[in-house]
């Protein structure tokens, strides 16, 4: 018997609310699954299960807010020692379709759905009356389950008096939690800062003419490329890429590169690419662009949210010349790169005009030096030189 | 407003032209113009009895020119007199349409505010009464779509005669809508009459499960039906829109929002009309209040039939209101 709890999606997250279930007791799951819909103060994030069995029984009503780490359903083992048991997949947003779990839709009332948050009822139990639910099949079924008391919600039903929070309490909680991490961060990570100015000449001329062929939704966006670089890097700098726990330092073993996204209510999202390093560039500009699409639609996953091992923040073609980032407890490191902007180099001592960006390091100097900072970007700065070297995927 | 010393009986058609004659009486820059307003008493007889007693030049036959008369009134309105247009059914005013919205609606707004026109148009509208398809649509949805005018619905013998004494006072151009089933209807006025105000919807019955929202000669059928589905035990309130334009939002929010099902009654045709209007006011807001799809009964799109049996069946009926209340109240199941 194992436990499905509230997971931590960030390190800002303290507590979360259960939206929906997309699992009902008896099915089989599989690690990987998406099992539930949860709302953080961010968006509303899709839930992976980490383990295999069956759903015993969910402890949570839908509409409930609970701290991290409570349980939310039971799962046995059955099921998963099943010869069914395919393997986990893996999630990686290039290649994986986004599940779409709401296909299943309950046809209920709008009054029918608010009632129901209200009074945490889960409509999936519910059965309407003409294959439709309306509020008086969702306050009956509420009366029967306080009659039968069989199957009590752990926690009493949240007082929810709308199933989406606001819009103005929902921008509010975001920046609180922003606030809290970035104060966290600054609080216990001794940053050190480096920079490095990296021209582009070879590496965006190469991928003008590589896109020159290429129908608009296959071209590759320069931003894809430096994120290449820097996860490719940051496999080969294990102190840049992982996480403080308990005040000790664990390199992490794969590169989830987290994406600095500006939403456009306002905030900010850091959601990770899985195995970035591992992505073909075709691959990683797609995963990037869905990743990007499903931040600002509120549609992610929670590993996508919880993962990031390091995390890149590109101010764009409208940015600012560079960026001394706040690393994202508890990360380690943060890359930033400015806007790609043409300027005077020297060359073998004449002056040309190149396209050049800064790339800044923001690093935690309880975990690394200076000295592994510097080689870190100069090492982003050699790939960016030999693109052709970063289209290909690794096993 | 004081309380009404006593009431008196009276007709719909008798109320208006009161509130014509005492209007009249009172003012002597109102007039009526129309078409057989004078020496026939008017198509439906309300004006009846008007040119004795105010002469020719004040109740004007006018020659059968919808156009040419309402053209007259928007003029006389600008020089500085109020008057009171009849014309004879609202199929005939589309030949006046023109000077309604591209003159009457628009002076103020083309003049940079400098040109109101204090103009009344009284128009008969509705079927029911085997006048066949020329004589019995309900076009108010044309009008409560122009801005610019403000579109009433009587519904009410009050509303018959208290609307136009402040329809006349409205410095803008007001289109009211006389059902023409409704003027043999009976009932009682103040004694003396008093004038109403020309904004905001009316709840006609108080009820619980379901909202039935409907405007002038639907009003009746809406109350029938209530009665109807209360002796099934459901509970309808009936809310009478009263004005088309503008439409008073908050007290049929107010209501979906305590029955949380509505029914929008009109005898316009379905498509692109005044319940489509009203049915979108209440998706938007009420919708996270709706326990069912916002209902509607309105006329079957033929043009209205001669024949009496088919006449009724293209018509918004008491039974088809009540199945449609049902049928939100009990769902399809």
């Amino acid at each position: 018997m194992g436990e499905f709890r509230m997971p931590s999606l960030g390190a800002d997250m303290t507590e979360g609310t259960l939206l929906e279930w997309l699992v009902r007791p008896g099915d089989v799951v599989h690690r990987g699954d998406v099992v539930a819909v949860v709302d953080t103060s961010k968006s509303a994030i899709d839930v992976e299960v980490f383990q295999d069995g069956r759903v015993e029984r969910l402890l949570v009503e839908p509409g409930t807010t609970v701290p991290v780490g409570q349980p939310l359903a039971l799962l046995s083992d059955e099921g998963a020692a099943g010869s069914t048991a395919p393997p986990a997949p893996v999630p990686v947003a290039a290649s994986a379709p986004v599940p779409e779990p709401h296909e299943a839709h309950i046809a209920a009332s709008p009054f029918a759905r608010r009632r129901a948050v209200e009074l945490g009822v889960d409509l999936s139990s519910v059965s309407g009356h003409g294959g439709v639910i309306s509020v008086a099949d969702v306050e009956r079924a509420a009366a029967g389950r306080e009659e039968s008391a069989t199957v009590a919600p752990v926690s009493s039903p949240a007082p929810v008096s709308s199933p989406a929070p606001e819009a103005s309490s929902h921008a509010r909680a975001m920046r609180e939690a922003i606030a809290a991490l970035m104060a966290r961060s600054k609080k216990e990570i001794p940053h050190y800062y480096l920079t490095l100015d990296i021209d582009l000449h070879t590496s965006l001329g190469w991928l003008t003419s590589r896109n020159a062929g290429l129908p608009v939704d296959a071209r590759v966006v320069p931003a894809a490329l430096l994120l290449k670089a820097v996860a490719v890097a940051a496999a080969e700098f294990p102190e840049m890429n992982g996480h403080v726990v308990d005040g000790a330092y664990r390199p992490a073993d794969r590169v989830n590169l987290g994406v600095a996204v500006a939403l456009r209510g306002g905030g900010l999202m850091a959601p990770a690419l899985v195995d970035a390093d591992r992505l073909d560039l075709d691959a990683l500009m797609t995963a990037m662009k869905d990743l990007v699409a499903r931040a600002r639609g509120g549609r992610l996953r929670s590993s996508e949210m919880s993962d990031g091992t390091l995390t890149v923040t590109n101010l764009g073609e409208q940015g600012a010349q560079s960026v001394h980032g706040v690393i994202y407890p508890p990360q380690v490191a943060l890359v930033g790169f400015g806007r790609i902007a043409e300027r005077p180099v020297a060359l073998e001592g004449l002056l040309g005009v190149h396209p050049v960006t800064t790339a800044t390091l923001a690093a935690d100097h309880r975990v690394s030096d200076g000295h592994r900072g510097g080689l870190f970007l100069a090492r982003i700065a050699e790939l960016l030189d030999e693109p052709e070297n970063l289209v290909g995927g690794r096993p | 407003m004081t309380a009404p010393t006593s009431v008196r009986p009276t007709t719909y058609r008798e109320a208006i032209r009161e509130a014509m004659r005492e209007a009249m009486r009172r003012d002597d820059r109102v007039f009526l113009m129309g078409e057989d307003v004078g020496r026939y008493g008017g198509g439906f007889g309300v004006s009846l009895g008007l040119l004795e007693e105010f002469g020719e030049d004040r109740v004007r036959d006018t020659p059968l020119s919808e156009s040419g008369f309402v053209g007259a009134g928007i003029g006389a309105a600008l020089g500085g007199m109020r008057p009171i247009v009849e014309i004879m059914t609202v199929n005939f005013s589309l030949l006046a349409l023109d000077q309604i919205l591209n003159t009457a609606a628009t002076l103020l707004h083309m003049s940079g505010g400098q040109f109101n026109v204090p103009l009344v148009i009284r128009m008969t509208t509705g079927g029911g009464r085997q006048l066949a398809a020329q004589h019995s649509h309900s076009l108010e949805g044309y009008y409560a779509h122009i801005p610019g005018l403000r579109v009433l619905a009587p519904a009410t013998i009050e509303d018959a005669y208290g609307m136009l004494e402040p329809a006349l006072a409205d410095p803008d151009p007001v289109v009211i809508f006389e059902h023409g089933s409704l003027y043999n209807e009976k009932g009682t006025l103040p004694d003396p009459p008093t004038a109403v105000p020309l904004e905001g919807a009316a709840v006609r019955r108080a009820g619980t499960d379901v909202t039935l929202v409907t405007s002038g000669g639907c009003l009746g059928r809406c109350l029938d039906a209530a009665d109807d589905l209360a002796g099934s035990g459901i509970s309808a309130e009936v809310i009478d829109l009263r004005s088309l334009r503008p439409i008073d939002d908050d007290t049929v929010g107010a209501s979906v929002s305590r029955t949380h099902r509505a029914i929008v009654v009109d005898e316009g045709w379905r498509s692109v009309g005044m319940s489509a209007e009203v049915a979108a006011r209440i998706a938007e807001r009420c919708f996270y209040d709706l326990d069912a799809p916002v209902g509607r009964v309105a006329a079957v799109e033929v043009p209205i039939p001669y024949p009496r049996h088919l006449e009724a069946a293209a018509l918004p009926s008491a039974e088809r209101i009540a199945a449609a209340a049902r049928k939100a109240v009990l769902g399809d199941g």
